[in-house]
């Protein structure tokens, strides 16, 4: 039973912030630092958290906001050194910055409930501007968890005497959010996602580190030792092997003595290609805001809604800024173009005058060497790669204007954008039509999950040359320097330079968390209006309308809602059980015709009960005598007594005499 | 602002009786329930629903999953906090009043015993013009205090209980106004003659010989003049009583509404009143004739509070 409670203190409701609260809103703050620190700049950032530390410092030492003549200054400078780093105020990096940054001057003010309240929500509001940047699972779950701060912010203003300690105060918000969890899902899965956004929203996206339509010497630097995934690849059936992964992005036509550009040549339904196996295979690609799909080499077909290029590249209708998940075919084993017209031969033979002599000289000297053996030249210049000490880095020498000559007779060091790169201007001087490839190769087999998780890191560029009677061949000249670039990946070939984290037993551990990543990937980041639409299938309904979903949601939440309040009316039946037992008993033998009588006592009542039941009389004696007990005898009836009780009058059950 | 809001609500409860159902009395105990609760939105969940809105659309515009998910998070977590709101009052019991005693003009303390079987957090009451926060667990005791004009019963004014519990987006509210009036005492005149003795008996007044002198204090009205300390008092200012161990006993006084002629009844009752007082300071005994009643000899808190009250509800 419950206890008499003593006379409770007076209390006033807060006028003031309690320290308590400022720590929540502080941790609230810390967490919306700490997942923005990603792009803003380092300097911003830790001014931001030394200004939170200073402040909270403060507060401690000496109660009180922080004076005008200092927080207008702050704020002057807060504007002044985002316009200075973006050159604006407007857009998602520099609006972030700048929110973040009035976040904290928020914070040197907050006093009264209503500035904490305030600030709370806009941390929420800041925590959900961050996934913007990345909406990768661990980024989620950090914003997550920086809401309960915010939510126990809240909660701390109310008036409530209940001391409790920092974590015991958070979990209640954790609570509410786990309970909130299947209104959310339900909510997430039927809120009708718009086909097209309301307003623009490509632009200022982040220049992201990934393949791009043209390639310049150490462009992949940044890229190969990315280690964020690029795509993941199931097929059907057994998974090609190591050396035969070679997913094509762009091909190479142009070369300006620097860099290599694609070029414009025209689309194709299909490629002039002759094989007799194919593959089949689904890919989800990561964002990379641009159009190009890596396909397994050879692609023999585009997916829907995009197209090929008779060199083999497949573009989408519209950048690819969100996670892109397509089925395609491809041929392992193809003679492509065999034959050769002569414009396109003659693309693939240009070169910049004025670039490289010693390469045009090597080039001649081979052609004289080994006269129209053209594999034989081919062969020549891999040997050379292989045996005339040229190793394989990540962090090579820069080169000079004459690149590829630089790379060949002095740095001889380089990976696989170097190779590919010289390699292909060697065979166009020496005559051989060729062109740079480029896209990812390799890629680590998860056998759990089942699928090929292709990183950055696997970015690769190599060759093909035209070969007559064989068409267009691939050739990889960075195999011939280190071929474990080919079945290690590109930063383990790069031996001596592996960061610790990139060995043994993490890098497993790694690459099974990816799994995670794959299915949060899968089911709620690429869950798009094209996914919502097929949401009833199993259900037999094949495309769902806006309408279909809305009702859906309205009467999901009505569903929900009857919960709730269900949960929320019910009450523990209050009052005395020994009471609520002998209304029971009631109950049960006004069935038999015994109403009890509105001024008629216990005793009397079942008295007369005995009189009209003579053979229970027994049972019911007793039952009278328990009641008795426990009503009258005893303050506090022992539960044991009030259980047999109950146990009793369920038990009865009146049998009329006539 | 605030007094036009509250010009507003004074209206639309006169004009709109059925938002304000419970301006009726009501016997005690009051259990709350869900016919009585109101709930709406504070202007903080309200604004705090329009930045839900703006975060949806916002990640509905950017397909950005991520984003949405945590919104409907945060919504679901507003509906529930809702519902809590709703529960922290929803079977909440008033099962008594009880009032102690104040003088007009003085506020009176009344203490509503509450009654819930759980725990209900951050229960606020608000009594004229007064809020008070507290907790209920099981029975708690609360304390609030009401100003006070005049003598007699005063009705206890309606009162709100509410929570904005948990998160302050939304304010659970009900009315009551339980049918229970608080006696305030008649207001003490500040000074004035003392009671004129009718049997002034000097053996009666003569204090406990034989005890020390326990110390010397100002003279009060009414004390002997063989008991000043003349000497001392030749020292001072003003004059000094020599105060022995208590009296044994008080010369009783007899109070009556008749001999205060001359008077209005207000000033009547107000004497009266501070000569009570006077008396229950100093452990007198005294009695009191009122046109309404007569209340024999006595002394002690019970007696004066029998006093007062009966001086209270004249008319």
């Amino acid at each position: 039973m419950m206890g008499i409670g003593q006379a409770s203190q007076l209390r006033r409701v807060q006028e003031h912030v309690s320290n308590r609260t400022f720590d929540l809103m502080c941790v609230a703050t810390a967490f919306v630092l700490a997942v923005h620190a990603n792009h803003l700049p380092w300097w911003l950032s830790v001014a931001l958290v030394l200004s939170l530390a200073l402040r909270w410092w403060q507060r401690r030492e000496r109660p009180g906001r922080v004076p005008g003549w200092l927080k207008v200054p702050m704020l002057l400078i807060l504007v002044a050194v985002v316009v200075l780093d973006y050159g604006n105020i407007f857009g998602r990096e520099p609006g972030s910055a700048l929110a973040a940054g009035l976040l904290v001057l928020k914070l040197t003010e907050s006093e009264s409930p209503r500035d904490a309240r305030v600030a709370a929500a806009f941390a929420c509001f800041l925590l959900m501007a961050a996934l913007l940047f990345g909406q990768s699972l661990t980024a989620t779950a950090v914003v997550a968890l920086g809401l309960l701060p915010a939510m126990t912010t809240w909660r701390s203003l109310e008036p409530t005497q209940i001391p409790t300690k920092l974590s015991r105060q958070l979990l209640p918000a954790l609570v509410l959010l786990v309970a909130s969890l299947p209104v959310t899902l339900t909510a997430f899965v039927l809120v009708p996602r718009l086909s097209s956004p309301l307003w623009g929203t490509s632009n200022s996206r982040e220049a992201r580190t990934g393949l791009s339509d043209q390639m310049s010497p150490s462009d992949f630097t940044e890229l190969l030792t990315d280690d964020s995934p690029a795509m993941r690849v199931t097929f059907d059936g057994a998974p090609p092997p190591n050396d035969q992964r070679y997913f094509r992005a762009y091909v190479m036509w142009d070369y300006d003595g620097r860099d290599w550009k694609r070029a414009d040549v025209p689309t194709a339904v299909s490629l002039p290609v002759q094989t007799t196996s194919s593959v089949e295979y689904r890919v989800s690609l990561e964002p990379t805001h641009q159009r190009a799909l890596p396909m397994l080499d050879l692609p023999l077909q585009a997916p829907s809604q995009s197209h090929m290029r008779v060199d083999g590249e497949v573009f989408t209708d519209k950048p690819v800024d969100e996670v892109q998940d397509y089925t395609a075919r491809s041929a392992l084993h193809y003679r492509l173009q065999t034959e050769l017209d002569p414009d396109t031969r003659t693309r693939a033979l240009e070169l910049p005058s004025g670039f490289d002599p010693r390469t045009h000289a090597l080039a001649a000297e081979l052609r004289q060497r080994f006269g129209h053996d053209d594999a034989s030249i081919i062969a020549a210049v891999l040997r050379r790669f292989h045996d005339d000490g040229f190793s394989y880095t990540l962090l090579p020498a820069p080169l000079g204007r004459d690149a590829v000559d630089d790379f060949l007779f002095n740095t001889r060091e380089g990976f696989c954008e170097h190779y590919a790169s010289s390699f292909t201007v060697l065979m166009r001087a020496a005559g051989i039509p060729a062109r740079v490839v480029t896209g990812y190769q390799g890629g680590f087999w998860n056998t759990l999950g089942q699928y090929l998780l292709v990183r950055n890191a696997d970015a690769h560029a190599w060759s093909e040359v035209w070969l007559a009677g064989r068409g267009w061949v691939r050739v990889d000249p960075t195999a011939a320097v280190r071929p474990q670039r080919i079945n290690l990946g590109a930063a383990r070939a790069a031996a001596g330079q592996l960061p610790w984290y990139e060995s043994g037993l993490l890098e497993s551990v790694r690459n099974q968390w990816d799994i995670v990543n794959r299915i949060w990937d899968q089911s709620v980041i690429g869950f798009d209006a094209l996914r919502q639409r097929g949401l009833l299938t199993p259900f037999g309904i094949r495309d769902v309308d806006t309408g279909t979903l809305e009702r859906l949601l309205a009467v999901s939440i009505a569903l929900f809602g009857i919960v709730g309040l269900s949960w929320a009316l019910w009450r523990r039946s209050e009052g005395d059980p020994a009471l609520a037992a002998m209304r029971a008993l009631e109950r049960k033998l006004a069935q038999a015709g015994i109403a009890r009588g509105r001024s008629e006592g216990p005793r009397n009542y079942l008295r007369r009960a005995i009189r009209a039941l003579p053979g229970q009389r027994v049972e019911l004696d007793q039952l009278m005598r328990c009641y008795i007990e426990l009503r009258y005898a005893t303050v506090e009836p022992s539960p044991e007594s009030l259980r047999a009780f109950r146990q009793a009058v369920r038990n009865f059950q009146p049998h009329r005499v006539v | 602002m605030q007094a036009q809001l509250q010009r507003l609500q004074e209206w639309a409860e006169r004009r709109l009786p059925a938002l304000t159902r419970h301006r009726r009395l009501e016997e005690l105990p009051i259990q709350l329930n869900r016919r009585r609760i109101y709930i709406v939105p504070t202007g903080f969940g309200a604004a705090f629903t329009v930045l839900l809105l703006v975060m949806m659309v916002g990640s509905l515009n950017y397909s950005n999953n991520a984003a949405l998910l945590l919104t409907c998070l945060l919504g679901a977590s507003t509906a529930m906090s809702m519902l809590i709101a709703f529960r922290t009052l929803n079977g909440l019991c008033v099962r008594s009043v009880r009032a102690g005693h104040a003088t007009a003009g003085q506020p009176i303390d009344v203490i509503f015993d509450f009654q819930a079987s759980r725990l209900r957090q951050a229960v606020r009451l608000d009594i004229a013009d007064g809020s008070i926060a507290f907790d209920v667990n099981g029975r708690t005791d609360v304390r609030a205090s009401i100003p006070t004009e005049h003598r007699g019963w005063l009705t206890l004014p309606r009162f709100r209980i509410w929570t904005t519990w948990p998160m302050g987006l939304f304010r659970a509210w009900t009315w009551s106004r339980p049918n229970l009036a608080v006696l305030v005492w008649p207001r003490a005149e500040v000074s004035g003659p003392p009671p004129t003795l009718l049997d002034a008996d000097s053996r009666q007044q003569r204090l406990h010989r034989g005890e020390d002198l326990a110390s010397l204090r100002d003279y009060r009205s009414g004390d002997s003049m063989r008991h000043v300390a003349w000497k001392a008092s030749a020292r001072h200012e003003t004059l000094l009583v020599k105060d022995y161990e208590q009296p044994e006993a008080r010369q009783e006084w007899r109070l009556d509404w008749r001999h205060l002629r001359g008077l209005d009844n207000e000033s009547r009752i107000a004497r009266l009143a501070r000569w009570l007082g006077e008396a229950q300071i100093q452990g007198r005994p005294c009695s009191l004739w009122l046109p309404s009643e007569f209340i024999e000899l006595g002394s002690g808190p019970t007696h004066y509070a029998r006093c007062m009250s009966a001086l209270a509800l004249l008319p």
